[in-house]
């Protein structure tokens, strides 16, 4: 696949690793903030292929752990009522809420579907009149266009039959709030690309000179988190702290100005809750008044409750790059991804799943057959 | 459509069906599932042990070691690019005879048919079953028939078994993989569970990719003539070549290392594979193995199956190594290695 | 949020903007996504497409621009491990 296949070439990642060995001077501790940036490290060993001095800290990239679980169980609960169709993208399947996972709600007989696209859940209403169909909406910016777009496309329908479940984040607020904990210890970050597709990067120039930390907006494959380290790792040892942008070919600095343009008339800035974070102000997407009508927590009536996440699930201080995996005393044990216990467990981007896939840890248990 | 031994006849046998869907009646035990047997499955599987109608069959096999399988399909939807689950149904109890090094002879069928389905539709299946069988060179020589309730929507479920005959003195098994063992693997990967995928979740890819779902006795029955020592085979199935590797190395107790770049995986596949996020290495093959076979011997063995339409696409992809403890480690196309873990659960497709 | 792939624009169809839809190829498979937040984009643009909708248009030029700077490195020793 053109654009693609080429940024994994091997000897490539070896000449970008060789120059990252030959400028890093000091310890470094980079944060890369999108979960897929997390899973292609740990997949492709990535960080491997660093000078020790550099530390990878994973961020809290990954709007399928950061839902909360109160989200979650209203999704489960608005799944479970007669003459519901629910749709999600695949990767909410499996994560689980206080007692069940919408998988098994699905097993029960309830009507639970996997789109690929926003859109094709707006179709499964027209073609279901007679039924309510429900969207859940997860994602950073990078998706909130194509929700946008599907709730715009159902108000010009007139649909009375589609609603969205919305639970859109925001990553800069959470860069913020990171770095603005007392205990952070990391002095760059690697910006979440597609997210900056969307949305652009003008955002990360105020952050990047009130934190005094380089951000780089970074690709996915493995030459663009190699190339994406080297810059911000040549700008720390220069004492630089700026936002450059790896990313170039998908990337523009202004983003998407019409994805942008709809989700603004679309959606509003709204607190969020982050599973393993708390609430950060202004920090996600919610319905605006004109398009109220579609959000499924009014229409279904879901009461909000206070959910209690395992007393063993330290994903909070993962999320935050403060402990590593493998420091968890569940990790491996009572928490694995079968029988998750927490945020970064539960989607295979997180950084738990990823380091439990592909990394031997001494704490890896026996194979179960 | 898979091209069929000339010898088998696609001119349809069977009778019209005055019900034009599977009735309770049908699983009862009396004349309606009298007249489903002869009418249909009868007439399909026609063979002498079948035709004899008894509680059970009977035949005779060579005094050798047999070797025995049992299985279930309830895949979804039952017709697929490439297949369906009455052919799958056939070529894989006829796989998993063959994972012995054995020549698979006769095959069992029940089905378990919900009230509602077309008999159109079971009429294809069997049909597709009955050319699969011819093609393979085996017979289906027993059977059950249960009707039950519908849930959702009318569905078909088939349990098979099969017998085959080891004609060898080969012990072939994961108790016989060694150290220095070469790991080949039979053609490219992640065809079924992708041409699934994309059947299913309507996740309609313009270009269609065919489920890989084929018999693979005859290589295997070839390298075993030509006297080479196979110490495992294994075939792909549910959870890929991931599963598989890491089940081989659990059971014999030791440390496979195998190289990305190595395992074929067509462009089709990989494009679909990285549009709904999952990993080709976990995805499902019906038509796939592979094999651990002495370092000495891997070359030759290597030549035999490549000579076979079915294993064309054979190569080495790694090697069983000296050290432990026992897992599946992968160098990655990027030179790093890591470990190639059993993929939990079905695969769904993500967009984060 | 991540998983976004590049594909070739084979046709386009659609008049109002916001339906403007394109068959997409990715690497073999033809598959549909939505225009309306590209555009400028055409036949023959490769595009980024996530969940169904193209977010960008690939910029060919800057595309390259790694893979002249890894020609322009110097080889060095062999990375040991």
């Amino acid at each position: 696949m053109k654009f693609l296949d080429e940024y994994r070439d091997a000897r490539a990642a070896q000449k970008l690793a060789r120059e990252i060995h030959r400028i890093t001077t000091r310890s470094w501790k980079i944060m890369e903030v999108c979960g897929g940036q997390t899973h292609a490290i740990v997949k492709f060993g990535i960080d491997e292929l660093l000078p020790s001095q550099i530390e990878l800290i994973h961020g809290p990239g990954c709007p399928v752990c950061v839902t909360p679980l109160e989200i979650i169980d209203k999704a489960l609960k608005i799944a479970a009522l007669p003459n519901v169709i629910f749709t999600s993208f695949g990767d909410m399947l499996r994560v689980p809420g206080s007692s069940a996972d919408l998988l098994s709600i699905k097993a029960q007989g309830h009507d639970v579907r996997i789109v690929y696209s926003p859109l094709d859940a707006v179709k499964i209403a027209l073609q279901n009149p007679s039924k309510q169909v429900v969207f859940f909406g997860v994602g950073f910016e990078t998706t909130a266009p194509a929700t946008a777009l599907a709730i715009f496309r159902a108000s010009q329908l007139g649909l009375t039959n589609f609603s969205m479940l919305i639970s859109h984040v925001l990553v800069p607020p959470a860069i913020e709030t990171l770095m603005s904990s007392p205990d952070c210890r990391v002095q760059a970050f690697l910006a979440a690309g597609h997210v900056c597709t969307v949305m652009g990067f003008e955002e990360y120039f105020p952050l990047a000179a009130r934190f005094h930390v380089p951000i780089v907006v970074t690709g996915f494959e493995p030459l663009d988190i190699l190339h994406g380290i080297l810059m911000t790792v040549t700008q720390l040892e220069s004492g630089r702290a700026e936002v450059e942008n790896q990313y170039a070919r998908a990337v523009r600095r202004q983003g998407n100005r019409p994805a942008q343009e709809l989700i603004h008339k679309v959606f509003k800035v709204v607190p969020r809750k982050w599973r393993g974070l708390g609430e950060i102000a202004q920090s996600g997407l919610g319905l605006s008044d004109a398009y109220a009508h579609f959000d499924a927590e009014i229409r279904f009536g879901v009461a909000t409750h206070v959910v209690r996440e395992p007393k063993e699930c330290i994903a909070g201080t993962i999320l935050q790059g403060l402990k590593r995996p493998a420091e968890c005393p569940a990790f491996g044990k009572l928490c694995t991804p079968e029988h998750p216990l927490g945020a970064t467990m539960v989607s295979s981007e997180g950084a738990c799943a990823a380091y439990y896939r592909y990394r031997p840890f001494a704490a890896k248990p026996e194979v179960v057959a | 459509m898979k091209t069929l031994d000339p010898k088998v006849n696609l001119a349809c046998p069977l009778p019209r069906s005055q019900y034009p869907a599977i009735l309770m009646a049908h699983g009862g035990g009396g004349r309606l599932t009298h007249r489903l047997i002869e009418d249909l499955f009868g007439k399909a599987f026609c063979n002498p042990i079948l035709d004899t109608r008894h509680d059970s069959a009977q035949f005779t096999v060579p005094s050798r070691r047999l070797a025995m399988t049992t299985d279930s399909y309830v895949v979804q939807p039952l017709f697929f690019p490439g297949g369906d689950i009455g052919s799958m149904a056939v070529y894989g109890t006829v796989n998993d005879i063959a994972m012995s090094g054995a020549r698979p002879l006769y095959l069992s069928c029940g089905f378990i048919i919900q009230e509602g389905t077309l008999m159109e539709t079971l009429k294809q299946v069997v049909l597709s079953m009955r050319n699969a069988a011819a093609a393979c060179g085996v017979q289906i020589i027993t059977g059950d028939t249960k009707v039950v309730e519908t849930r959702e929507k009318p569905e078909l479920f088939i349990n098979t078994s099969g017998i085959g005959v080891i004609e060898s003195d080969l012990a072939i098994g994961p108790a016989n993989v060694r150290p220095g063992d070469i790991v080949l693997l039979s053609g490219d990967v992640g065809r079924h569970g992708m041409a699934i995928m994309a059947a299913r979740e309507g996740l309609q890819f313009d270009s269609m990719i065919e489920s890989d779902s084929n018999a693979v006795h005859e290589p295997i029955l070839k390298l075993i003539a030509a006297g080479l020592e196979i110490h495992c085979l294994r075939d792909l199935t549910r959870g890929g070549l991931a599963a598989a590797l890491n089940e081989i190395s659990e059971s014999a107790n030791v440390r496979i290392s195998i190289e990305e770049k190595l395992i074929p995986v067509r462009e089709d596949v990989h494009a679909a594979c990285e549009m709904l996020g999952m990993d080709p290495l976990h995805v499902a093959n019906e038509g796939r193995f592979i094999a651990f076979i002495p370092r000495q011997e891997a070359a030759k063995a290597l030549h035999l199956l490549q000579q076979h339409p079915v294993s064309a696409g054979s190569t080495v992809i790694g090697e069983v190594s000296e050290t432990l403890p026992p897992m599946v480690t992968l160098k990655s196309a990027i030179g790093t290695n890591r470990i190639l873990d059993m993929p939990s659960g079905e695969q769904l497709p993500r967009i984060c | 949020m991540c998983l976004a792939i590049p594909g070739k624009i084979v046709s386009i169809s659609g008049v109002d903007e916001l339906m403007r839809v394109g068959r997409v190829n990715f690497g073999g498979i033809v598959k549909e996504a939505s225009l309306a937040f590209v555009p400028h984009a055409r036949v023959s643009d490769y595009v980024i497409v996530h969940a169904g909708f193209a977010l960008n248009t690939v910029d060919e030029d800057e595309a390259r621009k790694i893979f002249n700077y890894l020609a322009k490195m110097e080889d060095l020793t062999e990375l040991k491990e």
